[in-house]
C-alpha cells in the first residue's frame, strides 16, 4: 500500500497514535475479529434448536403440477415440511418486495427462476434436513423461458408475471428524465456524436458471509426474535410487522456481526421469512442459513443494465450533452431495493463530472426468469451503471478526437465556482473540486512518462494500456422527502448517553457489515466530545437496543448516521455547557468550548471537563430549569441533500498479445469524500472497492444458459478476485468538504467500486488500441479479450 | 456449508489394510486422499460414496526418491512437497512449472498426486506433466503390484486403470541427460482451472538434435500426448520454424468445447500459442542442460 500525504497528527491527542477525534486508529472491533471471537449468526444456539433446509427449483419456468411430501415427512429427525399450499393458508405465500411488487415465499403457481423456494424442511440437524429434501418429490409442467432481456417485450414472449392479474408482458416500468427535446436539439447540431451499447453484466455481491436467520417464535407472549443477516434491522421490523401480522412492538431483529453485505443483505429473503414460518409451526427456534450455492443463484444480483449510450461534443473536444437508453433485467420478481421515486435508482447521475448543455435518460425495467434482486453490490443505488456508461463514453469520444482522455476530462470538469451545481436531470451536486484530484493522480501515476512508456512499447508490438475515470458519487439518502423505501423516510436516528464517570454509549440505527462502525462513530463523538473513542461504545444492529433509522447501503452510513452522531454529541455539548455553568456558579455564555472541556472566558483554569460535568449531571448540582439529571440527547438526522463524493482513478494494463491475458499492473486512486474521519478505514474501503472492480473487469458474471440454468452457482465458476490480481493499490486524497453535512463528511464506501471498473476496461480498450478496438463489455477475460482482439467483441452472455 | 449424503468413514493403517478395507466394503467405497477433489463432489451431492477409506495416514505414500535413473514420487506426496522439491525443479521443471499454477496454497498442502491422477479432471494439470513425461504409474491391488505407462493409465474423463480395489502407489519418472521440460497455462484468476494449457519435454542428442520429444494439451479433450507434432521435432536441431508448425499440428489435433472459459477457436488458438511457448523454453532448458 502507497499512501501519499500522510494525515496530519491530531493535535488534540496526546498520543498521536490513539486520536481523540478524526485520525488514524485501529479498529475498536477488529480484537475480536481477528481472534476469531466475531458472533456471526451461524454462531447463534438457542437451545431446542431447530435446522431448515430449501427445496429449490432444478428448472427457469414451470408449472407447478405436484408436491408430495409424505417420505420427506418420515424421515428421522424431520419436524415439519412447508409447501407454498401451507403458507397459501396463513396468506404468507407472497410478500412485498422493497419495489412495490410481490415475491413468492414458496412456489405456489409456478417456478420463475432456477432456485427458487419450493419447500422448506425442518429437521433436528441440519443433515436430516439436507437428506429430506431429496426425498420431497415435485412433478413440473416446464414452460419456455425469457432469459435474454433484448427478447423480454417480445409479442410472443411468455408472461412471467400472469400471477398479477390483467398483466400481458414482462414490462415493469417504464422511466425517463431531463429534457428529451433539448437534448435532441443538442445532439443534432453537435459537430460530433458517438453512440456505444455498454453492458454492465449481472454480478453477485458474494459476500463471504451467507444469508440466514434463526427465528425464535414465542408462543406465551406472542414475542418474535429474529437474528438475521441484515443491513438494515429496523425497517425489516416495520416489514415483518405489516406482512406477517405480529405486532411491531412484539418483533426483535438482531443483527449480529455481519460478515459483509455490499447491498446483499437488505431485502427479505424468503428463507428468513420460512425460518419465522418454522418457528411458529414447530414452537422451537429454528436457523437457516443457506449454502454458497443458494445465495449465488438466489439472492439479490447486481447491474445487469444494457445501456445505449450516447454522448455528443463540439470537435475541439467539449462534451454538449449525453443520452441513454436503458434495458434493465430485474428478474422474475421487481425486488431492487431502493428508493420508492426512483425505479432507476440514481442512474440519472450519468452526467458525470461533466458541466453539459442537455441530458435525457430512459430505462425500461423488464421481468426475466432469474433470480430477482438488483442494486445490490456496492453501487450507490446504480450509480456504479451511470458512471461506467459516462466513463467509458468519455474515453470513446476521445479517441475519436485523438486527444488525450486525462485532458479531454480536465477540459469538461465542474468548475469549483459552478457549486453547488444543478445537472440536467435534477441533481444538485454539494460540492467539488475535480481538477486538483485529477493532476494529483497524473501526478501520482507519471503520467507523462506512462504515456511515454506505452508508445514504446507499441512500437515493439507490446500491448500496455492506461485508462482514467473520473467520478462523482451520490451517496447519503434522505432527504426523506425524495427518498423512502416502502414508504420508511431515509433519515436516521441516534441516541447518546453519557455515563457519570464520562464514558460514554452511542445507539445508531445502521447496521456495520464491516465497515467498522464502532469506531468512526466512536471517533465522530470523541470530535465533538473531547473524550476518547476508547471511552465511547458504539450499539447498532439490534432494534430493541437502538433508534429507528434505515440501515447501512449505498454508502449512507457517515452522510446520514454520521450526522445524527455529530448532532447528537452537539446537543450533549449544548446540554454539558448550562450544566457546567451551574457547577461553575457562572452564566452558560461565558463559557468557552476546547475540546473536552467547558471553560470560563479569560480565566481557563476554571472550567470542567466532560466527566465532570456527567457526574455533576447524575449528582447533586443544582441543575438549572429545564435541565434534567443526565448527559443524554437523541435526534433524528434528515440530510437536507445528497453527498457528492469524487476520485480520479488511473489504471495501468499489460496486455499478453499472445493469450488475451490482461494483467493490472498499477493502480492509482485519489479519493475526495470530504472530511476524513479515519483515514485507515478509508483506505480499507477503498482497497476493498477497487479489488471489486478488479473482480468486475476482469472476471465476475452470473451467466445463463438458454434454458435459464445458472452457470455460475459456486466459487469454481463465479470467479472473485485475490491478491494475486491486484497490484499494490495506490492511494491519496483530497479534501473538499460537504457543505451542508454537520462535519462536513460524504461517505467512501462504494467510491472504489463505482470508479474502478471504467478505468480498467479503459485500460485495457487503450492497450488494445492497435487493433483497432473501441470498447469491449466486461468481463475482460483472457478469451473475451482475444475475440475483441479479433473484431469480435461480443455483449457477455 | 453444503453437506454431503451420509458416509461412513475408516482410517487405513497401511496399504494393505486399505486394500483390505476397500475389499471388504466393495463398490461404493472410495479412497480419500488430500480431498479436494472428492468432497466438494461430495458437498455437492455429485459423488456419493457410502465409505470413505482415509490414507492420510499412510506415511509409507509421501516420497520423493531418488532411485538411479528414476524419480519416484509416492502417490500421497502433496503439491506442496513436488513445489518445494529441489530435485524435481532441477530434473524435471515442468512439474515446477505446473504446480504453480495448480490451485492455491491450502489446495496445493493437501492435494495430492496420487488424487489428481486418480481424479483424471480433463482439466488436471498434473495428468498432462505425467503424459509429457512419460512417466509409469504403479497400482497395487489384491494380487499384488502391476506397471502402468501413462498412455494405458488414462480410459477417459474421470476414468483411470485403477480398479475400484486397487491404489496408485506410486510415479515413476524416468531422468535422462540433455533433457527440458515446460508447462504453461492460460487461467481466468490465480486458482481458476486452465482455460487451455500446454506441456513439453524434449530430449537431445549429443550433437543437439532432438531426439525424444513429447507435446501435452490440458482441457481440451485430449488423451496423453501428440505423436503427429512430436514427429515433427525429431532428428532436428529444435528452431523456431519446428515448433510452429508442432503447434499448428498440436492445435489441430485438439478437441476444445465452448464453455465459460472461452470459445472454440480462442482455445484452439492458446493450444497452438501455448505449444509454441513451452516447446520453446524445453528446448532452451535441455540445451542449458547440456552446457551444464
Ligand atoms: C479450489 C481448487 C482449485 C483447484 N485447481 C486445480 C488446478 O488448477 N489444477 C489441477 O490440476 N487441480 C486443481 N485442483 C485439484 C487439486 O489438485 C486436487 O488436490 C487433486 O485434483 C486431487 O488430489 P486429492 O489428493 O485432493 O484427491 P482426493 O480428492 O482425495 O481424491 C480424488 C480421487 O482420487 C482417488 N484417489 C486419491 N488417491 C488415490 C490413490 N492413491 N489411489 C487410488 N485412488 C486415489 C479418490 O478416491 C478420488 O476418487 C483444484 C482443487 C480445488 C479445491
Amino acid at each position: 500500500m502507497t499512501t501519499v500525504q500522510e494525515h496530519a497528527p491530531n493535535p488534540a491527542a496526546g498520543d498521536p497514535g490513539r486520536p481523540i477525534g478524526f485520525g488514524r486508529l485501529q479498529r475498536k472491533e477488529d480484537p475480536r475479529f481477528v481472534r476469531g471471537k466475531g458472533n456471526y449468526l451461524d454462531d447463534i444456539v438457542l437451545p431446542g434448536m431447530l435446522h431448515g433446509a430449501i427445496l429449490r427449483a432444478p428448472v427457469a419456468h414451470a408449472r407447478l403440477v405436484s408436491i408430495d411430501t409424505s417420505e420427506a415427512l418420515a424421515h428421522p429427525g424431520v419436524r415439519a415440511v412447508i409447501t407454498g399450499k401451507d403458507l397459501q393458508a396463513l396468506n404468507l405465500a407472497w410478500a412485498p418486495t422493497l419495489s412495490a411488487d410481490v415475491q413468492a415465499v414458496l412456489v405456489t403457481d409456478k417456478v420463475r427462476f432456477q432456485g427458487q423456494e419450493v419447500a422448506f424442511v425442518v429437521a433436528e440437524d441440519r443433515y436430516a434436513a439436507r437428506d429430506a429434501l431429496e426425498l420431497i418429490d415435485v412433478e413440473y409442467d416446464m414452460l419456455p423461458p425469457v432469459i435474454d432481456a433484448r427478447h423480454a417485450l417480445d409479442a410472443d414472449a411468455p408472461v412471467i408475471r400472469d400471477d398479477i392479474e390483467g398483466r400481458t408482458d414482462n414490462r415493469i416500468f417504464d422511466w425517463e428524465i431531463g429534457d428529451a427535446a433539448e437534448t435532441e436539439a443538442v445532439f443534432a447540431a453537435a459537430d460530433v456524436v458517438l453512440t456505444q451499447e455498454v453492458v454492465y453484466p449481472r454480478v453477485h455481491p458474494a459476500p463471504m458471509e451467507t444469508c440466514g436467520a434463526v427465528a425464535d417464535f414465542d408462543p406465551i407472549d406472542g414475542r418474535l426474535t429474529l437474528y438475521e443477516t441484515t443491513q438494515a434491522p429496523h425497517a425489516h421490523r416495520t416489514l415483518y410487522a405489516i406482512v406477517a401480522g405480529i405486532p411491531e412492538h412484539k418483533i426483535r431483529i438482531v443483527s449480529p456481526d455481519i460478515g459483509g453485505g455490499f447491498g446483499n443483505k437488505v431485502g427479505i429473503y424468503p428463507g428468513y421469512v420460512l425460518a419465522v414460518v418454522g418457528s411458529i409451526v414447530t414452537g422451537k427456534p429454528v436457523k437457516w442459513v443457506e449454502d454458497r450455492s443458494e445465495n449465488l443463484m438466489s439472492t439479490s444480483f447486481a447491474r445487469d443494465y444494457i445501456m445505449q449510450g450516447e454522448i455528443a461534443a463540439t470537435k475541439e473536444g467539449k462534451i454538449l450533452a449525453v443520452r441513454t437508453s436503458v434495458l434493465a433485467d430485474h428478474g422474475a420478481f421487481n425486488a431492487t431495493a431502493q428508493p420508492t421515486k426512483t425505479p432507476a435508482g440514481f442512474f440519472s447521475i450519468f452526467t458525470g463530472s461533466y458541466d453539459l448543455k442537455a441530458a435525457y435518460c430512459k430505462v425500461t425495467g423488464v421481468y426475466t426468469n432469474k433470480a430477482p434482486g438488483g442494486v445490490a453490490y456496492a453501487c450507490s443505488f446504480r450509480v456504479t451503471e451511470a458512471v461506467y456508461l459516462v466513463e467509458r463514453m468519455v474515453d470513446i469520444l476521445a479517441r475519436k478526437l485523438e486527444m488525450d482522455p486525462a485532458e479531454l476530462r480536465l477540459k469538461n470538469f465542474i468548475k469549483p465556482e459552478q457549486f453547488p451545481y444543478a445537472n440536467k436531470t435534477g441533481w444538485v451536486y454539494d460540492s467539488g473540486n475535480y481538477e486538483p484530484a485529477m493532476r494529483l493522480s497524473m501526478h501520482m501515476a507519471g503520467y507523462e512518462d506512462l504515456r511515454r512508456e506505452q508508445r514504446e512499447k507499441r512500437e515493439r508490438g507490446e500491448l500496455m494500456g492506461i485508462g482514467v475515470s473520473f467520478f462523482t458519487e451520490t451517496v447519503g439518502a434522505g432527504p426523506r422527502k425524495h427518498f423512502d423505501i416502502v414508504g420508511l423516510g431515509m433519515a436516521d436516528g441516534a441516541e447518546l448517553r453519557v455515563h457519570p464517570t464520562g464514558k460514554a454509549v452511542v445507539r445508531i440505527s445502521v447496521q456495520s457489515q464491516g465497515q467498522g462502525h464502532e469506531t468512526t462513530f466512536a471517533q465522530i463523538v470523541a470530535e465533538e466530545l473531547g473524550i476518547p473513542p476508547e471511552s465511547i461504545d458504539v450499539v447498532h444492529g439490534d432494534t430493541d437496543q437502538t433508534p429507528f433509522g434505515l440501515g447501512t447501503y449505498g454508502s449512507r452510513s457517515t452522510p446520514v448516521s454520521g450526522g445524527a452522531v455529530a448532532l447528537v454529541a452537539r446537543k450533549v455539548r449544548d446540554k454539558a455547557r448550562f450544566i457546567a455553568a451551574a457547577m461553575l456558579e457562572t452564566r452558560p455564555e461565558d463559557l468557552e468550548w476546547e475540546k473536552g472541556r467547558w471553560f470560563v472566558k479569560g480565566d481557563p483554569s476554571a472550567g470542567k471537563t466532560i466527566a465532570e460535568i456527567a457526574f455533576g449531571a447524575h449528582g447533586t448540582v443544582a441543575l438549572p430549569d429545564g435541565i434534567d439529571g443526565n448527559l443524554d440527547a437523541e435526534v433524528t438526522y434528515d440530510p437536507p441533500n445528497l453527498t457528492f463524493p469524487f476520485g480520479a482513478y488511473i489504471c495501468v494494463v499489460d496486455v499478453d498479445a499472445g493469450t488475451g491475458h490482461v494483467k493490472v499492473r498499477r493502480f492509482i486512486a485519489v479519493d475526495d469524500c470530504g472530511t476524513r474521519i479515519n483515514p485507515m478505514i478509508i483506505e480499507g474501503q477503498v482497497h476493498g472497492g477497487l479489488t471489486d472492480g478488479v473482480g468486475m473487469a476482469l472476471m465476475e458474471i452470473i451467466a445463463f444458459d438458454e434454458d435459464g440454468n445458472c452457470l455460475s452457482g459456486s466459487f469454481m465458476d463465479y470467479l472473485i478476485p485475490t491478491a494475486m490480481e491486484v497490484p499494490d493499490w495506490e492511494t491519496g486524497f483530497t479534501v473538499t468538504p460537504s457543505p451542508h453535512h454537520p462535519i462536513g463528511a460524504k461517505g467512501i464506501g462504494e467510491s472504489a467500486t463505482v470508479g474502478s471498473p471504467p478505468a480498467i476496461v479503459n485500460a485495457i480498450v487503450d492497450a488494445l488500441a492497435p487493433y483497432g478496438v473501441t470498447h469491449m463489455d466486461m468481463p475482460c477475460t483472457p478469451a473475451r479479450v482475444w475475440e475483441a482482439m479479433q473484431g469480435r467483441a461480443r455483449p457477455p452472455v | 456449508m453444503q453437506i454431503p449424503a451420509p458416509f461412513d468413514y475408516e482410517r487405513a493403517s497401511d496399504v494393505a489394510n486399505a486394500l483390505a478395507l476397500l475389499e471388504r466394503h466393495g463398490p461404493e467405497s472410495r479412497i480419500i486422499a488430500g480431498g479436494h477433489s472428492l468432497l466438494p463432489m461430495m458437498k455437492l451431492r455429485l459423488a456419493r460414496p457410502e465409505w470413505l477409506i482415509d490414507i492420510n495416514d499412510l506415511a509409507e505414500l509421501e516420497f520423493i526418491r531418488r532411485d538411479g535413473e528414476e524419480l519416484r514420487v509416492g502417490a500421497l506426496t502433496r503439491h506442496t512437497a513436488l513445489l518445494e522439491s529441489a530435485d524435481v525443479a532441477d530434473l524435471f521443471p515442468i512439474i515446477h512449472d505446473a504446480e504453480q499454477v495448480i490451485a492455491d496454497p491450502v489446495v496445493r498442502n493437501r492435494g495430492t498426486i496420487g488424487g489428481s491422477l486418480c481424479q483424471a479432471d480433463p482439466a488436471e494439470d498434473l495428468s498432462t506433466v505425467c503424459d509429457v513425461l512419460r512417466a509409469q504409474a504403479v497400482i497395487r491391488g489384491p494380487d499384488g503390484e502391476r506397471t502402468v505407462p501413462m498412455s494405458d493409465f488414462h480410459r477417459g474423463p474421470y476414468e483411470t486403470a485403477v480398479a475400484q480395489n486397487e491404489l496408485l502407489y506410486e510415479v515413476r519418472f524416468a531422468i535422462r541427460p540433455r533433457s527440458g521440460s515446460a508447462y504453461e497455462k492460460v487461467e481466468r484468476r490465480v486458482g481458476d482451472w486452465a482455460v487451455v494449457a500446454a506441456g513439453a519435454a524434449v530430449g537431445l542428442a549429443a550433437d543437439g538434435t532432438v531426439e525424444e520429444a513429447a507435446i501435452g494439451l490440458t482441457a481440451v479433450g485430449l488423451d496423453g500426448t501428440i505423436p503427429e507434432a512430436e514427429a515433427v521435432l525429431l532428428g532436428q536441431q529444435p528452431h523456431e520454424e519446428l515448433f510452429v508448425e508442432a503447434a499448428r499440428i498440436a492445435a489441430a489435433a485438439c478437441h476444445p468445447v465452448d464453455d465459460q472459459r472461452g470459445p472454440v477457436d480462442y482455445k484452439r488458438h492458446l493450444a497452438d500459442e501455448l505449444t509454441r511457448r513451452v516447446l520453446r523454453r524445453a528446448c532452451a532448458r535441455a540445451a542449458g542442460a547440456q552446457e551444464g
